[in-house]
């Protein structure tokens, strides 16, 4: 068939069933732009290429498809970075489409050109420079195995401009050449998975800490089934929440930084733990010398690389989480041992009573964070799902909102971007429209991304946006209250800080401002039954603090639950 | 310049790659990226057009090894990853010395080094000589320490590159 490189670019995209991309175009995608106009691939326009690349990434966490961006070159380019770092970081599958100048101008510095590939490949899986139209239709296909395959992330694919113009007799269906061979290993090592079975049968005190990978994997179903025959309780870290139904008997709570305080407690005193499918990042276990030190440790995860990069383990099972329980679930019942498990979980329930009654919440107003995020989870639907902002309000829908079902809390978590919650409510929304969506907001992530606003209201995606206004960048004043003195250098956002109801009003969204939960309660109601992206600005106290907290470089054993235990 | 007698072995890792544009500043990436403190790095061709091979050469414990070798196996333009055993590999290196050369009697003094050493002197100037010698890191390392007598002008070593020895029967 005769196409022009852009053409051939999207009749690729079509292939890959891709229904969505969110972009905006310029001077150097404007003939893939001219071809786009003629497909059934829907066209979001945002505002900020930046919040493209979020809303690929929240489209992608959302549904488990690959979300697609697209952007010019040069600015364009350069403004999808901080979305592509950040679905890198959580491992979010993603196909970036960056316009280049013409081969013949690049190196040259020609107008609105950056080195986009350069700039990327330290954020990306990997990257593609487009050469010759022939080759769009291998290299998409490349890109989205790449994307996919094994741990997920991001491909960014650079299009020269004189390529996209350029017309060639090309085969659309041209399988994948040489990265046939590009291929994760899935099946867990047999001989792993029965020493992993023993020593979970041999386990006094075992405790199952579940991450992102059983998300991305969709292993869930097979968590769960391991987790209650084994009678283990299951801990999750933040990108895990959702992996494991929180008001599950067996769940024991999340881990980490401000994770529950019974869950780090009890996982360092668990004498086995299975990690599936996390990287024990510093944020989740704490002092990497001193998390694990009493237990042995079995580590699932599709990464060998992260087999023994951050905490060494006794068991490594390199597998998809899904294939890896299946298996170790397998293993167990074939050894059909006896299990007594009365005594752990006794004692589990003996430390969750004893220390979660001693958590200390904040003031008395009735409109706070906690009352707040409770009810939003009273009245959102279980299959609702949840985005949120980086920061205090980040943490407080963290604790407060459940998770039930996986791939309804989308945060952040690696990288911590603030302002990736709205963006990503909306890719999120435009997955799965039969949702409510809601971004649980801090003003100051807000207002890093409130432009897209626009692009909620005239491409109908409509979302909840509930703000934590308390007119401060809240996480950072909490630590400049609890480590630097009270010295509050640039964290106060009061004076310039917009009416976020009329803001919401000027670009045509729902608005309230609620002056108690009841008031919250019916703003909340309407937002869910209403066509149109609502904004809910709620009034929080700037002192509300972020309990549980493990303070940053001690181990989670010192996790404190009263701030007068860190200001003595 | 010292020469550095580190307490851990030198590890070889030998890699081979896709023989295209920008895979080398992949590599050389990642070993930043990571913090990895490389000894040498060489790149060169190989039998199959399509791949190149690079050698890594570094002092570290087993567990930096590991992971640089994991890491190198999730860049998607490497092919395959081997360590290899220093016991069972042959390892060379090429270096390039300029050396002062001021009169008749130091030349010979030099020549008589170079000899020892297997090297070739392969240019000469009035006052200076530049010597190639090939062998071991460690043969480089103790032959630029003899140079170091009549003054080193300029260097210029190759890094290592390496080939596992076959079985024998």
């Amino acid at each position: 068939m005769r196409l022009s490189g852009a053409r051939a670019l999207i009749k690729s995209l079509e292939n890959e069933k891709v229904e969505v991309i969110f972009g905006i175009p310029g001077g150097a995608i404007l003939p893939v732009y001219d071809a786009l106009y003629d497909s059934s691939i829907r066209h979001i326009l945002v505002r900020h290429e930046q919040c493209a690349a979020h809303a690929a990434d929240g489209y992608a966490r959302a549904s488990g498809r690959i979300g697609v961006c697209m952007a010019t070159s040069g600015p364009g380019a350069t403004n999808l970075v901080t979305g592509i770092a950040t679905a890198y970081m959580d491992s979010s599958p993603i196909v970036a489409i960056t316009g280049q100048v013409a081969r013949n101008m690049i190196g040259r510095d020609a107008f609105q050109e950056a080195d986009i590939i350069g700039i990327t490949t330290p954020i990306t899986k990997y990257t593609f420079q487009l050469q010759s139209p022939e080759e769009v239709p291998r290299i998409v296909r490349q890109a989205f195995h790449i994307a996919s395959e094994g741990r997920p992330g991001p491909v960014l694919i650079d299009f020269p401009v004189d390529v996209q113009r350029q017309e060639a007799e090309i085969t659309l269906d041209p399988g994948m050449g040489s990265l046939e061979r590009y291929k994760a290993v899935v099946d867990p090592h047999p001989l792993q998975v029965k020493r992993a079975a023993e020593l979970l049968l041999d386990a006094e005190k075992p405790v199952i800490l579940a991450g992102g990978g059983v998300i991305l994997a969709d292993a869930s179903e097979e968590l769960r089934s391991l987790a209650e025959y084994m009678m283990m309780p299951v801990a999750v870290t933040l990108m895990g929440k959702g992996a494991f139904p929180e008001n599950h008997p067996l769940f024991l709570g999340r881990i980490g930084m401000h994770g529950s305080a019974a869950a780090n407690k009890l996982i360092t005193e668990a004498d086995v733990i299975l990690a599936v499918g996390t990287r024990f990042s510093d944020r989740s276990v704490g002092r990497l010398e001193e998390f694990g030190k009493e237990s042995k440790i079995i580590h699932v995860d599709i990464d060998a690389a992260e087999i023994g990069k951050n905490v060494k383990p006794d068991i490594p099972i390199v597998a998809d989480a899904k294939r890896a329980l299946k298996a170790i679930l397998e293993a167990v019942k074939a050894l059909s041992r006896k299990l007594d498990r009365s005594a752990w979980i006794e004692r589990i329930k003996q430390v969750k009573r004893e220390i979660d009654g001693r958590i200390s919440s904040g003031g008395g107003s009735r409109l706070s964070p906690k009352n707040v995020i409770k009810e939003i989870r009273r009245l959102l639907p279980a299959n609702g799902i949840v985005t949120t902002g980086v920061g205090r309000n980040q943490m407080w829908a963290a604790i407060y909102f459940e998770a039930y079902h996986p791939r309804t809390f989308i945060t952040s978590g690696g990288l911590g971007t603030m302002g990736f919650g709205f963006p990503a409510s909306l890719g999120a929304k435009v997955a799965k429209p039969e949702s409510v969506v809601v971004d649980i907001d801090g003003d100051g992530s807000f207002l890093m991304t409130e432009r897209e606003l626009a692009t909620s209201i005239i491409a109908e995606i409509p979302v909840i946006v509930v703000i934590m206004n308390d007119g401060w960048l809240g996480m950072v004043k909490y630590w400049q209250d609890l480590f630097y003195g009270r010295k509050y250098c640039a964290t106060c956002l009061k004076r310039g800080c917009p009416d976020f109801v009329k803001l919401a009003e000027a670009y045509g969204a729902n608005a309230a401002r609620p002056q108690s939960l009841e008031e919250f309660s019916k703003a909340f109601k309407e937002a869910m039954n209403s066509d149109r992206t609502t904004v809910i600005d709620v009034w929080i106290s700037p002192d509300e603090p972020v309990l549980p907290f493990a303070p940053p470089g001690k181990p989670l054993t010192e996790t404190i639950v009263d701030l007068r235990e860190v200001r003595k | 310049m010292e020469v550095r007698r580190p307490k851990q072995p030198l590890n070889v890792i030998s890699f081979i790659v896709e023989n295209k544009p920008g895979v080398l500043f992949r590599v050389t990436w990642l070993i930043r990226r990571r913090n990895f403190n490389i000894e040498s790095i060489s790149v060169g061709p190989t039998e199959n057009p399509n791949h190149s091979r690079m050698t890594i050469t570094l002092y570290g414990d087993e567990a930096v090894v590991e992971q640089v070798i994991k890491q190198l196996r999730k860049l998607i333009d490497v092919v395959k990853v081997s360590r290899l055993d220093p016991e069972n590999t042959v390892i060379r290196e090429m270096a390039l010395v300029k050396v002062h050369v001021p009169d008749q009697e130091t030349r010979a003094d030099l020549d008589y080094y170079v000899r020892a050493f297997r090297g070739r002197i392969v240019d000469i100037a009035p006052n200076a000589a530049i010597v190639e010698v090939t062998g071991s890191p460690h043969k480089i390392d103790a032959f630029i320490e003899l140079m170091r007598s009549f003054g080193i002008k300029e260097l210029a070593r190759t890094g290592a590159t390496a080939l596992q020895r076959s079985a024998k029967e």
